[in-house]
């Protein structure tokens, strides 16, 4: 297993940066396939003879898994180094699909729980913070850039395995039609695009692993020169979980990825429902269907252009504008989204990049806030902020909706009592980002900063 | 800034970074066109 190890994949010199994006993206992209799951929905629903909320399930069991293992797990990835996790992940991912097929193709809904949900769950979340904080250690100049085009492939993977999946469902059974309202694939065609996917995915994110290095002088994180935060922070994670600053950015993820859901969740009826007079809508339902797919661009695109824009104007200030602004448009949408199809896109759009740029930006403000030494540790800790929030804001908005009627047969002013609620959650995330300031230097780690310390000056006089 | 060499000169292979980027530049061009797509029905549809 040595080659697996941090120690075993120490750059040399001259290997180029540039190289770690890729084997980062390889596994985002990968695991993306996740926010895809629904293409499966009708055909599984059939398979099993089951409901939706039975086969819904599997998606949340794999949300709540990528929450739980990145916190637990967090320390684990940051201390056996990055193609260890990418390796643990791919075999999850994989293995996932594998179970969750052979449950498929025997008729057994647990299995697929069970594979899908927890096996490739649990590869979710290595996978996820796997290659986050080496990206942070390669890109010290421009850590919201670097983390920003791993994490705009977690957006992207999605946009692959929609029609990617149901390309193979069309191989395997050809009398399935993608297009079709209601089409559903046999199980037999189900479980081999399953296992096709696996083994695809493997393969792929073995790759990433094959490709990733740590930079020079990484190998061992007790001799390794960190970068501390702003103020010189340098915070193992069983001390930043105990600090203020990690439950305020808590509660800002929470909100923010609260917030986006809201209209994510509806977004096809609720903009049906933005446009109908007398029982009917203005927008189709194959226009309903494209505004989906310019939300996943929103979705991808804005994690890179945000995330990389906070390395220019800063990290607070960039979540001033995702919740403050993201506020102020939430509201507009609410008070005059029905005034215009074009009002109604352009506000959704910005408000989705802007949930997704709350994804990508998060590493670079741990690390402002407490330095890269276990700064993976950190933010697998922070994400379960995200499984709450996957949880809560369905939970929120298909409470509230509840009351008035069913999404699909709603009007605009329906909408304005989640959309309003909507603008309370993002001012509680605003006035939670206003708090954060630096971190005490009660919770630094002494013996690693006066380490650090130490290794930074003696570089600088080798270099005189 | 950290001791290690982080910056852009570098002595690996130009055509092994477009290689890796290919790698997942083509799967993420091929997901977008196919969202562009259906995402043009929006205008159209």
């Amino acid at each position: 297993m040595s080659r697996l190890d941090k120690s075993a994949i120490v750059a040399g010199p001259g290997y180029s940066r540039w190289l770690i994006p890729p084997a980062a993206l390889a596994v985002h992209l990968s695991i993306g396939q996740v926010y895809a799951f629904s293409v499966f929905k009708n055909s599984l629903v059939e398979s099993f003879d089951t409901s939706l909320t039975a086969i819904g399930w599997v998606f949340s069991i794999a949300i709540v898994m990528l929450g739980l293992s990145a916190a637990v797990l967090g320390t684990w990835v940051e201390r056996s180094g990055p193609r260890k996790a990418m390796l643990a992940s791919a075999l999850c991912w994989g293995l996932g699909f594998m179970v969750g097929s052979a449950g498929i193709a025997t008729g057994q809904l647990w299995l697929l729980y069970l594979g899908y949900g927890v096996i490739g769950g649990i590869g979710l979340g290595i996978g996820y913070i796997s290659p986050v904080s080496t990206l942070i250690k390669w890109f010290p100049d421009r850590p919201g850039l670097a983390t920003g085009m791993a994490i705009m492939g977690f957006g992207g993977g999605a946009l692959i395995a929609s029609p990617l999946s149901n390309k193979l469902m069309a191989v395997y059974d050809p009398d399935f039609v993608s297009t079709e309202p209601g089409a559903v694939a046999s199980a037999s065609a189900l479980a081999s695009t399953f296992v096709t996917l696996g083994i695809v995915y493997t393969v792929f994110m073995l790759i990433g692993a094959a490709l990733v290095r740590v930079p020079p002088g990484h190998g061992d994180d007790s001799t390794a020169e960190h970068s501390p935060g702003t103020n010189g922070a340098l915070v193992r994670a069983s001390k930043a979980i105990r600090t203020p600053q990690f439950w305020f950015l808590w509660v800002v993820l929470f909100c923010n990825v609260t917030a986006g859901i809201g209209i994510l969740e509806q977004a096809a009826p609720m903009i049906q429902d933005f446009f109908r007079e007398g029982g009917d809508s203005s927008v189709t339902a194959a226009a309903a269907g494209g505004f989906v797919g310019v939300l996943s661009l929103a979705n991808m695109l804005g994690r890179f252009v945000w995330s990389s824009l906070s390395d220019r104007i800063g990290r607070k200030p960039t979540y001033v504008m995702y919740l403050g602004v993201g506020l102020v448009l939430y509201l507009l949408l609410a008070l005059f989204g029905s005034s215009s199809t074009f009002v109604f896109v352009a506000l959704a759009v910005v408000i989705i990049s802007y949930y997704g740029g709350g994804f990508a930006t998060v590493p670079a403000y741990l690390k402002d806030l407490f330095g890269t030494l276990e700064v993976g540790a950190i933010h697998g800790r922070l994400l379960t902020a995200w499984a709450a929030a996957g949880v809560a804001g369905p939970l929120i908005v298909n409470g509230i909706l509840d009351t008035v009627g069913e999404p699909g047969n709603l009007v605009a002013a329906d909408y304005r009592p989640a959309l309003l609620t909507m603008v309370g959650v993002l001012a509680i995330g605003f006035v939670a980002n206003l708090m954060i300031k630096p971190v005490s230097e009660d919770h630094f780690d002494h013996d690693a900063h006066a380490a650090n310390e130490d290794r930074i000056s003696t570089r600088k006089e080798a270099v005189r | 800034m950290s001791s290690h060499d982080t910056s852009d000169t570098t002595t690996t292979s130009p055509a092994l970074v477009a290689l890796a980027w290919a790698l997942v530049g083509i799967p993420l061009a091929y997901g977008l066109w196919q969202t562009l797509v259906k995402a043009s029905a929006l205008f159209t549809g």
